[in-house]
């Protein structure tokens, strides 16, 4: 039993260090002082983080990035916060079929969202580049938003927003008091997942780039296809902490319970 | 009455979701059985008959399959592993697990590109023990593609695992081992069957995200092309949006084929799951 135990606790830490070596790796490299990325790194120096906020591309990807996450994030919140709603509340015929429809969106590949909707929103709805952008972030967040909303809704009992309501309190008043400063963490979480979601998808969004328009993930998809510099290492120990930030932010609210449920 | 209520709650979004996914889908779809103004099948035999892309769709697959196997190989024991730590130990893992799950695809492919480039981590080594006298080609082939994949969906079958490990009920395993069945016995008898529909689960996952990932195959495959990045060149490069259609169906088809046969299996050896 011991040595079993041991054999396998050896294996669970190599396979971290396949996990996590890679994103060490990366960003040791970061401080390569030469133009080349290499490791070790011969030195150590900032130029390439200095570089991010010199080459204007990434700044203006970077702020496009998050207005589109942003408005599709509250977007979203308006379209799946009523509907998580229903889905918790109400018992009715359908629901169920209703439920796998809002969900969807993680069913269909990326790719081909993309593409639909470069095909038909672009080109046959003649809507400008921007709106698809915002309106593909919103469509694949829309699942996440709904998702963590309703499993927060669960723990949720209904009863004491019916105790309000027969006391006289309408029902949106009663939503606004009662029903949503309860699942308050749930829906900041919502917010969150989401908006990693949509700040690092590539899928959606490298069909949707024109003239003076792209989001970072493909500004850097498109610089590794053309340099080789650590300018992107730096950029993604910049995007680690930021993901590690907001990981942090996330377990405090509600916990990892979220990411273990399927 | 309740039903109505339920309704106008739920249609903004319905309606959202009809026309910004549910409408362009099907008239993708649609498109690709009508040329000329006719019916016909010919933009599917096309590709069919084409052996460029049978050869594209089965290194996908064969990637696909490698890729889930090895996670599964990989992602199990680990699973089983970070279930049994202790408190401290289970929750400093499952934050590790998580972190690169919410990693940009886009840096942890990169990072497999400083690995194993030409002048890559690997290559130099090889290269500056004298073990090899010419850097490996391991970059842009497929096999570069597997290891990206792999690194890409280990946490999330290692996850999925956990889930599933967590809610087992450990007293029956308790009562198997009391029955006097050794640890791994009652690993074999008990544990393991319960916790393969997770496996399962967590199989699915990992295989339709190999089958239909992009930016991974984009960064790490080179010229070496699968399903996604052959939809993506058709569409953008070529702009043969007629051929980037049918792609975009065989994708839908496959998908829901396997999502569906999948779920019926888990099904099937875990009816109460």
């Amino acid at each position: 039993m011991k040595e079993g135990n041991r054999a396998l606790s050896l294996y669970t830490l190599l396979v971290f260090i396949f996990l996590l070596g890679p994103l060490i790796i990366i960003s040791v490299t970061s401080f390569e002082p030469g133009t080349v990325l290499k490791f070790p790194p011969e030195g150590f120096s900032l130029k390439w983080y200095k570089n991010i906020f010199e080459v204007s591309a990434f700044m203006e990807t970077f702020k496009t990035s998050i207005v589109i996450s942003l408005l599709g994030n509250l977007l979203a919140l308006l379209l799946g916060v009523p509907a998580a709603y229903a889905l918790s509340r109400y018992r009715f015929r359908g629901r169920d079929t209703l439920n796998a429809i809002f969900l969807s969106p993680v069913l269909i590949p990326g790719i081909v969202l993309g593409f639909t909707l470069l095909r038909y929103l672009i080109v046959v709805y003649g809507l400008p580049i921007v709106a698809g952008l915002l309106i593909g972030h919103t469509v694949i967040m829309l699942p996440f938003i709904i998702r963590v909303i309703a499993s927060s809704l669960e723990n949720f009992d209904f009863a004491v927003e019916e105790a309000a309501q027969s006391l006289g309190a309408s029902r949106l008043y009663t939503f606004f008091k009662v029903v949503l400063p309860n699942i308050r963490s749930g829906i900041l979480a919502a917010i969150l997942i989401a908006f990693l979601e949509s700040f690092n998808n590539v899928d959606i969004s490298v069909f949707m780039t024109g003239p003076g328009i792209s989001t970072l993930p493909i500004q850097m998809l498109t610089y590794v296809q053309n340099y080789f510099d650590p300018t992107i290492a730096a950029i993604s120990v910049i995007l680690m902490v930021l993901t590690a930030a907001l990981m942090f932010v996330i377990e405090r609210l509600m916990g990892f319970a979220y990411f273990t449920k399927r | 009455m309740k039903n109505k209520r339920a309704m106008y709650l739920l249609l903004p979004g319905l309606l959202f979701l009809a026309a910004f996914m549910l409408v362009p889908i099907t008239l993708t779809i649609a498109s690709t059985f009508v040329q000329d103004g006719k019916l016909t099948l010919e933009g599917y035999l096309h590709f069919f008959r084409d052996g460029y892309f049978n050869r594209i769709l089965l290194t996908t697959l064969r990637v696909s399959v490698v890729t889930t196997l090895v996670c599964m190989l990989l992602g199990y024991p680990a699973a089983y592993y970070i279930s049994r730590a202790s408190a401290r130990k289970k929750s400093l893992l499952l934050a590790l697990s998580i972190f690169p799950l919410l990693t940009s695809p886009v840096v942890r492919s990169f990072s497999w590109m400083i690995i194993l480039g030409k002048k890559g981590l690997i290559n130099s080594f090889l290269v500056n023990t004298g073990l090899i006298e010419k850097p490996l080609d391991i970059l842009y082939t497929p096999t570069a593609m597997m290891i990206g994949l792999v690194h890409l969906f280990l946490p999330l079958i290692i996850i999925t695992l956990l889930g599933v490990m967590e809610n087992l009920d450990h007293e029956l395993v308790r009562a198997a081992r009391s029955l006097g069945a050794s640890p791994f016995a009652a690993f074999r008898k008990i544990t393991f069957p319960l916790t393969v529909p997770g496996l399962i689960i967590g199989g699915i996952l990992v295989f339709v995200g190999s089958l239909t990932a992009y930016t991974t195959p984009a960064l790490l495959g080179g010229k070496e092309r699968v399903v996604s990045t052959f939809l993506y060149q058709n569409a953008m490069t070529l702009n043969d949006w007629q051929a980037a259609s049918v792609i975009a169906v065989i994708m839908i088809v496959i998908t829901f084929v396997v999502v569906g046969l999948m779920n019926v299996w888990a099904n099937r050896l875990n009816p109460k799951g």
